[in-house]
């Protein structure tokens, strides 16, 4: 037993971190109403590509059409909420940030909700969705930008307003939505789900995540001066407004392409920073490249969890709150090891 | 000689209120420290955030080596001129060599992060001050005057010739007041030019080259410390009767009389 643990313990904090998520991604796909074995599966994957013998057209359309979509989206969406949670956090020094303090999920949501109101298929309400985050966010920033002061507070603070606005927007199309057929739609969207992802959905968030995730990725090691306060970071010659915008907008596009094919999902981008942070430490140079990996493992794994739990499907987003806020809690009881 | 940091002519105001300072023209040599004091509100941090563009003066110019600063861009400004804040505490516990490391980033392309190299420079400047010992720890958890010191190794890293500095010695102890003395003596020796605020005139004596008064938007006196630490001076800036003695070892002390 002991040498199990020493064995365990040899393994470096990395692998575990990548294994883990491929790991899920291959054990998702056999889990579900209908279960799959693991040559099934692979067979299935491998047909795509190579002349391997057929499997039935059913495994075939589980595994590419429904599966992997589904696994695909709880990997992205769950990678870029916490690592533009993470980012948020640091450029705004301040722990209890989440990817939404700028207006983006409100916004995202109001788009979702109107595009529904408005009979829209689900590509429209998808672009509605990724359209209104930005508009949201474009006001926050554009509005933030024009006052003296503090940037980082003004603009958590324009946030705010901005999330009440668009708020008030979406309970404005709830009210005007006909109860039996729209407003169900709109709830269930509001609440997060993934379980009608389609690969479509997939090749339309793609390109605004590479984005986002490799720009991230390319400048996170400034974010750790960014981190230590505007005067501080300028003093080193960092172009302060400059690199705080080009980070908006990176978690931005992640997070309003997240929310475009998920609806709307909390806890994600502000727990699983704080997670990772206990992991690894705080530097962003290490930080990032972790949060992609426990975000998308995390939301998979819960994700799996909502869709095998329960005869009906629990929509994702009231899981990962209820999974989440208490986690916090105990993260918080457990005396601020991520942050002071 | 060459002036390093001449100012001429310098103004301030902060949008819609008046002058902070007005008309300040002083210079500063190479390897000199100006030490600058005044009562509290008199702008002694405004005029060095505006040395460090930090802020913009309204009118007046600060020259670099004949160099306007605002010709600069950041990053050169930043290989330049290095600046130490009062310590306070970051949200997040970076460890004490990845605050150091920061220093680096003026050295750096935007999008790279440190290398072996840059590791190496951090580390020296650690070893340097006597601190390698604390590398590891989360700098969250130092005392002041360790997060002081660790400022001064990331200055090394960042390896400029100016260092600003805004009251380091306020919020320390006795000790740490003169060893924090000690090692901006060191640094203007090694060629640094230094300039920092300060509430206490004895400071002066012990390591400035040239002593400013600010007061009432204005630099009541400039020069040596001998000449302008007076008993008249230190009443006119700050209200109070000051005695002046002379110590044996021939450096001078100032006692408040109230």
């Amino acid at each position: 037993m002991s040498m199990g643990k020493k064995i365990w313990q040899n393994i470096p904090l990395t692998t575990v971190l990548i294994a883990l998520p491929i790991f899920l991604f291959f054990i998702s796909f056999l889990i579900g109403r209908y279960p799959l074995s693991p040559p099934e599966v692979i067979l299935a994957l491998l047909s795509k590509v190579l002349p391997v013998k057929a499997v039935s057209p059913a495994v075939y359309s589980i595994v590419w059409e429904i599966r992997l979509p589904r696994i695909m989206a709880a990997l992205l969406v769950g990678a870029a909420l916490s690592i533009a949670g993470a980012s948020f956090q640091g450029i705004f020094q301040n722990p209890l940030v989440s990817p939404d303090i700028l207006g983006v999920t409100s916004g995202s949501g109001f788009g979702a909700a109107l595009a529904l109101l408005l009979s829209g298929s689900p590509f429209m309400v998808q672009i509605s969705a990724f359209c209104f985050g930005l508009i949201a966010v474009g006001l926050t920033y554009t509005i933030g930008g024009s006052f003296r002061g503090s940037k980082t507070l003004i603009m958590v603070l324009c946030g705010i307003a901005i999330s009440a606005l668009f708020s008030a927007f979406i309970s404005i199309t709830k009210y005007l939505a006909d109860p039996y057929d729209k407003l169900p739609a709109i709830v269930y969207w509001l609440m997060g789900s993934l379980s009608n992802t389609s690969l479509e959905d997939i090749y339309l968030i793609l390109i605004p995540m590479i984005i986002g995730f490799s720009v991230l990725l390319l400048i996170r090691w400034r974010i750790n001066i960014l981190a230590m306060g505007d005067e501080e970071a300028q003093s080193m010659g960092i172009d302060v407004s400059k690199l705080r915008m080009v980070i908006i907008i990176c978690c931005t596009l992640l997070t309003a392409a997240a929310v475009s094919v998920s609806g709307i999902i909390g806890w994600v981008g502000l727990v699983i920073p704080h997670v990772t942070r206990m992991l690894v430490g705080p530097d962003y140079k290490k930080l990032l490249p972790a949060t992609i990996c426990t975000g998308g493992f995390f939301l998979l794994l819960v994700d799996d969890v909502a869709r095998n739990l329960t005869q009906i499907e629990i929509p994702l987003g009231i899981l990962t709150a209820l999974i989440g806020a208490p986690f916090f809690l105990y993260l918080l009881r457990k005396g601020n090891e991520g942050w002071s | 000689m060459k002036s390093h940091i001449k100012v001429v002519d310098a103004s301030f105001a902060y949008n819609g209120s008046g002058n902070v300072f007005e008309n300040i023209t002083f210079s500063i040599e190479k390897g000199e420290v100006l030490c600058i004091l005044g009562p509290n509100g008199t702008g002694k941090t405004t005029l060095i955030k505006c040395l460090n563009r930090l802020l913009k003066l309204n009118t007046g110019n600060i020259f670099l080596k004949d160099k306007d600063i605002y010709s600069f861009n950041s990053k050169d400004l930043a290989r330049q001129i290095g600046y130490i804040p009062q310590a306070h505490n970051p949200v997040f516990p970076f460890k004490v060599l990845d605050v150091v490391l920061m220093g680096r980033a003026p050295h750096l392309t935007s999008l790279s992060s440190p290398s072996e190299k840059d590791l190496v420079i951090a580390k020296k400047s650690l070893e340097k001050l006597n601190i390698d010992h604390m590398a590891d720890k989360p700098y969250t958890e130092l005392s002041g005057g360790e997060k002081q010191l660790v400022f001064f190794a990331r200055v090394l890293t960042q390896k400029p010739d100016i260092l600003l500095l805004d009251e380091p010695t306020s919020h320390l102890d006795f000790g740490n007041q003169m060893r924090t003395l000690n090692i901006i003596d060191k640094m203007a020796n090694e060629g640094f030019t230094v300039i920092m605020s300060s509430h206490f005139p004895d400071h002066a004596f012990i390591s400035a080259d040239k002593v400013a008064i600010m007061k009432d938007c204005d630099l009541i006196d400039y020069g040596t410390p001998d000449e302008v630490i007076t008993e008249q001076n230190l009443e006119k800036a700050y209200d109070i009767q000051v005695n002046i003695m002379d110590l044996e070892e021939g450096r001078k002390i100032c006692i408040p009389l109230g």
